[in-house]
């Protein structure tokens, strides 16, 4: 049996992911390239801004075209890596090989991190080439979509 | 043997139960001791790491940088001046 959460503010932010197009582009390449087993990874920025700066895309421990997930000494690493240069994973990515870009009862159930931007891309063959790519919240189980906006390059 | 002192890192989706620490310090012979001693001073952490006796599957807990899935599981005896860390698996996939 779960206790209600206490009330602890998550650092929300504003409910959009602004993204740049050439780190939208590495997302897509990092998913393709990596079809048909579900490519990984996180996009850190600065814990002060939440800004999405940097690329760091990391190994699916699974390698299966169903589930995906940080091999856990690269997962220490990485949070380590963050830690030490005041990041965090302002948007935690992967790909879903054959279903929509919208996240599954396991993408729920694992989910992490309320401050994260949860990423989904599509690489399945029956839509257009890189033309879903969602962001959502997920929060204690709910699941919020936000725009994407694509700034600059 | 003491094992008084043991710096555990709280991941943020655990810092509502620890008024928003990050790190917090706890006490236990074992790695379940500790758990359950972190339980006792912050209501309802225990219940986030563990589920009938075991990890959950989605918490993944380090000792010295060791993923105590392969040193021990909750049964690793602890030191005084140890490093614990707990970190949400990050995982998923369309699977269900």
């Amino acid at each position: 049996m779960r206790r209600p959460v206490p009330m602890y503010p998550f650092t929300l932010g504003a409910m959009v992911l602004r993204i740049s197009a050439s780190l939208a582009r590495a997302l897509w390449e990092h998913s393709e390239k990596e079809h048909p087993i579900e490519a990984c990874g996180v996009i850190a920025g600065l814990a002060a801004d939440r800004a999405p700066t940097r690329h760091i895309p990391m190994e699916n421990s699974a390698y299966s075209p169903t589930f995906y997930e940080f091999e856990s000494k690269a997962l220490l690493a990485l949070y380590r890596e963050l830690d030490d240069r005041d990041e965090v994973p302002v948007v935690i990515y992967h790909s879903h090989t054959s279903t929509e870009a919208y996240p599954s009862r396991t993408d729920i159930a694992y989910a992490g991190e309320p401050e994260a931007h949860y990423v989904l891309l599509s690489t399945r063959e029956e839509i257009a080439s890189r033309s879903e790519l969602r962001s959502f919240r997920i929060v204690d189980g709910v699941v919020t979509e936000e725009p994407v906006e694509i700034i600059g390059d | 043997m003491s094992s008084s002192g043991i710096e555990v890192r709280i991941p943020t989706i655990l810092r509502p139960f620890t008024a928003g620490a990050k790190i917090v310090t706890g006490e236990g012979a074992t790695l379940r001791d500790l758990i359950a001693d972190l339980g006792k001073q912050f209501t309802g952490l225990e219940e986030r790491i563990m589920e009938n006796g075991a990890l959950l599957r989605f918490i993944n807990v380090y000792v010295n940088d060791e993923d105590v899935r392969f040193i021990g599981g909750l049964d690793l005896a602890l030191n005084a001046g140890d490093k614990v860390t707990i970190l949400p698996a990050v995982a998923g996939g369309a699977s269900k």
